[in-house]
């Protein structure tokens, strides 16, 4: 990765790097317009190959931009920074590897913030496979940035139960019957983080991090409606939008796809000197991210013309 | 005993649930309710596995298309289990968690699983670009003011935005192409996700009363004895 | 299988057994167990290509992995529930000895007997495998959709209508000061005056207008029928920005994997 003390030719190699490919892929582009001025369709694989070539070439050539936090991505980092520390807040992994690309970073980025702020957090997830996705921030993040925080006082991991919604609807009045034990058969009440914790009443703050269902929505519906519980969440792109209705009275902030993610990241290390060298992905992610939408916009725009173009033949016939 | 028994089911669980919300005593009985239902939920897991293994079986028996990948899909399907209900190969004994680090569980889900799941879900960026090229056509009023809210929300969304209109000062900074995308979000959007989920909430207690009632019985199937 | 294809396969097989040995190679000194470290990041690489090879058209290696990826994650789910809550949450109710077995903790009651009833309804519920007993699977469905009937009836008329509604009702006036000020701050902030009032009266008409494009049971022309239109606009602006999320999102997922392809597996970090 660059740094400081990346060698000039490595840069060099970069800048040269990002140069060809941005000629690449206007030139393809322009000979994308001619022929649809032409009235030529390509087939679909030239579409595909374009794609790739401008999701790689950012990769292999990054470009990282500056970011700054938009209000609703702000109110979830205000209300981490204004918990007191000792609070008590709830992550929820509801997502699934096909997600993790957009909200690992943000689950990452979240427990981060927890932890360096000395919240205690209570990890658990609505999707099986969120428990594997924790493993990777307890790899990525608490094991390496983290070594004194403490398994069962500091944080602890009670992991997945079945039955979607149904898991909420118990959690909401009793967290003990639903999670007798945390992931490692360590009952509850010997766990440090639960003193004091009866339901999820008593939590300072839930954050669902997913993107389909179950997710957000039903954290919403079974636990912060029902108990008056603030709740923040982190979600894929393609759910974002669909929460909008809930924000800002039932939902105080959302982070929505990977600019989400990177907006956080960036607050993050703007308020924390120490993550300065903490990985971004989410923040590298935006480079690849813009191209890709230029291109698609470009698409958008030569199909159009193809449509125009179209019309005209057929209104001359 | 086909028919009168399911609806006699639905009608107590589905009144308990509700009055559980209103009359505290009930509150129990309610939870526990849910938790049966969760405790189903994995025997619906276990049914789906089942249904699984009894069409690649019937489909590796009968020699039917394609019937040599079923062995690919029974042998991972035993595989997995195996690493996953007797915890083989999990450095910890039976009490440890599932996917703990190191587990041969957790090392497949790693390697596999993720590579798999997460391409499956990827290979939607090249049908969504092959889609606006062919298919994102402004035809008539409604689909240029879809098209034009998307290119909104796409430069909005990048640095790009910032870039194009950052020159806009800051009094006017709504026309900033980034914070009119934060507007869209925030209101027409916010107006329309609201009116489709206000239907849908609508329809959705609906069903449940006519689910409870006992006036909708199509999950019952067809056959009426 | 024809001769080319044969040749195509050895010379993958060849590709990735040499994938395998480079990284092994890269992680000897750094990894313990090397060789399978290599092994693994081959194979997820593999998997990975294998999937994205359907770009180009359906093959023997989508297939593979596709089907590899059914049975896979039939059984994840299948482990993952059986010792998260039928262990997790059962066991301990039914039988101290069995709670014993598997280390967890029991929990005595004196209404644990009625925890045989799911056990009962699961058995019931894997009858729909049989093809003369099936029927009687109703009686577990028929609690599961009793369930989701009664929990959802309520917190759905709470949070997605009645909430809802309520937060709809803004104000559409603000604290007039000066014609001056109205204006003069364009912008997102609580000053922006004309924004936050103009956002107010978008999210009121447009909620209606929405709304009264749903409703079916009245012809929408005259009054009714502008309102129909605007709530369509408001609709394609909603869709709009849903399409434009969609597109980031998937973008997002095969940066995700290209990035695990350049860095993870190909080492190539710039």
């Amino acid at each position: 990765m660059m740094n400081a003390f990346t060698p000039p030719l490595a840069l060099a190699l970069v800048d040269i790097g990002r140069i060809i490919s941005l000629t690449l892929i206007a030139a393809g582009l322009l000979w994308l317009f001619i022929r649809a001025i032409k009235l030529k369709e390509v087939e679909r694989r030239v579409i595909f190959l374009f794609i790739f070539i401008s999701v790689a070439a950012p990769i292999l050539f990054p470009t990282v931009f500056k970011e700054k936090a938009t209000p609703v991505v702000k109110a979830v980092f205000d209300k981490i920074e204004s918990l007191p520390p000792g609070s008590k807040v709830l992550l929820s992994y509801d997502f699934d590897p096909a997600m993790a690309p957009e909200v690992q970073p943000m689950a990452d980025a979240f427990s981060r913030h927890c932890l360096v702020k000395g919240h205690k957090i209570i990890y658990m997830c609505l999707f099986a496979t969120g428990q594997g996705q924790f493993t990777r921030t307890m790899e990525n993040v608490i094991r390496p940035e983290f070594p004194e925080k403490i398994d069962g006082v500091d944080y602890v991991n009670i992991g997945y139960k079945a039955g979607n919604e149904g898991v909420l609807n118990v959690i909401i009045s009793d967290f003990k019957k639903m999670f007798p034990t945390d992931v490692n058969a360590v009952p509850y009440d010997s766990i440090e983080v639960f003193k004091g914790i009866r339901s999820c009443k008593d939590l300072d703050l839930i954050i669902s991090i997913g993107g389909g269902r179950p997710g957000i929505k039903e954290w919403v519906l079974f636990v912060g409606d029902p108990g008056d519980v603030p709740i923040a969440t982190g979600v894929a792109a393609v759910v974002a939008p669909q929460l909008y209705p809930y924000y800002p009275k039932q939902l105080l902030g959302l982070l929505g796809g990977v600019k989400g993610a990177a907006e956080y990241e960036s607050e993050l290390v703007a308020h924390y000197s120490r993550f300065k060298d903490s990985p971004t992905p989410a923040l590298l992610m935006m480079g690849p991210q813009t191209l890709a939408h230029i291109v698609i916009m470009a698409f958008i725009i030569i199909g159009n013309v193809l449509f125009i173009q179209g019309r005209r033949k057929e209104g001359k016939r | 005993m086909k028919r009168g028994v399911p609806l006699i089911i639905t009608f107590v669980v589905g009144t308990v649930l509700i009055f559980s919300v209103f009359i505290p005593p009930m509150e129990n009985l309610g939870e526990n309710f849910t938790l049966f239902f969760d405790i189903i939920a994995v025997f619906a897991f276990f049914l789906g596995g089942g249904n699984l293994l009894r069409v690649h079986l019937t489909k590796l028996t009968r020699r039917k298309r394609d019937w040599e990948y079923s062995i690919v899909t029974i042998v991972g399907f035993f595989f997995m289990l195996a690493c996953g209900l007797f915890k083989i190969g999990n450095p910890g004994d039976i009490s440890a968690s599932l996917t703990a680090e190191g587990s041969w569980f957790q090392t497949i889900y790693d390697n596999v699983f993720v590579p798999l799941g997460s391409t499956m879900y990827a290979l939607l960026a090249f049908f969504v670009a092959s889609a606006s090229y062919r298919a994102f056509r402004a035809k008539n009023r409604e689909a240029t003011i879809l098209l034009i809210a998307a290119f909104i929300i796409l430069l909005g969304r990048t640095p790009l935005g910032t870039f194009v209109t950052g020159w806009i000062p800051d009094s006017f900074s709504v026309l900033q192409i980034p914070n009119l995308a934060i507007w869209i979000m925030n209101s027409p959007n916010l107006a329309g996700q609201r009116a489709i989920m206000i239907g849908i909430g609508l329809g959705v207690v609906s069903m449940s009363l006519r689910l409870i009632l006992g006036i909708e019985r199509t999950y019952l199937g067809g056959e009426d004895k | 299988m024809k001769r080319t294809t044969l040749i195509l396969m050895a010379l993958v097989v060849i590709f990735f057994a040499l994938s395998w040995i480079f990284k092994a190679m890269a992680f000897k000194g750094v990894e313990e167990h090397y060789i399978l470290q290599g092994f693994l990041v081959t194979l997820a690489a593999f998997l990975t290509l294998s999937i994205m090879s359907f770009l180009y058209k359906d093959n023997p290696f989508y297939k593979f992995a596709e089907h590899l990826f059914v049975g896979i994650s039939a059984a994840f789910w299948m482990s993952m529930g059986f010792w998260s809550t039928i262990v997790g949450n059962l066991f301990p109710r039914l039988s101290e000895g069995m709670s014993n077995f598997f280390k967890v903790h029991y929990i005595p009651g004196d209404y644990n007997f009625f925890f045989y009833v799911p056990v009962i309804l699961g058995i019931l519920l894997l009858m729909r495998l049989s093809r003369n007993y099936g029927w009687i699977s109703r009686w577990s469905l028929a609690f599961i959709v009793g369930t989701t009937a009664g929990l959802n009836f309520i917190r759905y008329l709470r949070s997605d209508f009645i909430n809802q509604v309520s937060s709809t009702f803004v104000p559409l006036l603000v604290d007039w000061q000066g014609i001056g000020h109205f204006f003069s701050s364009l912008n997102l902030s609580a000053s922006g005056q004309f924004i936050m009032m103009l956002a107010n009266w978008v999210i009121f008409l447009g909620v209606m207008c929405g709304i009264i494009y749903f409703f079916f049971s009245k012809e929408h022309t005259g009054l009714f029928g502008r309102a129909s239109r605007v709530g369509i606009w408001i609709l394609m602006i909603t869709f709009g920005a849903s399409f434009g999320y969609t597109v980031m999102g998937r973008i997002s997922l095969l940066v995700g994997r290209i990035t695990f392809l350049f860095r993870d597996w190909l080492g190539l970090n710039i």
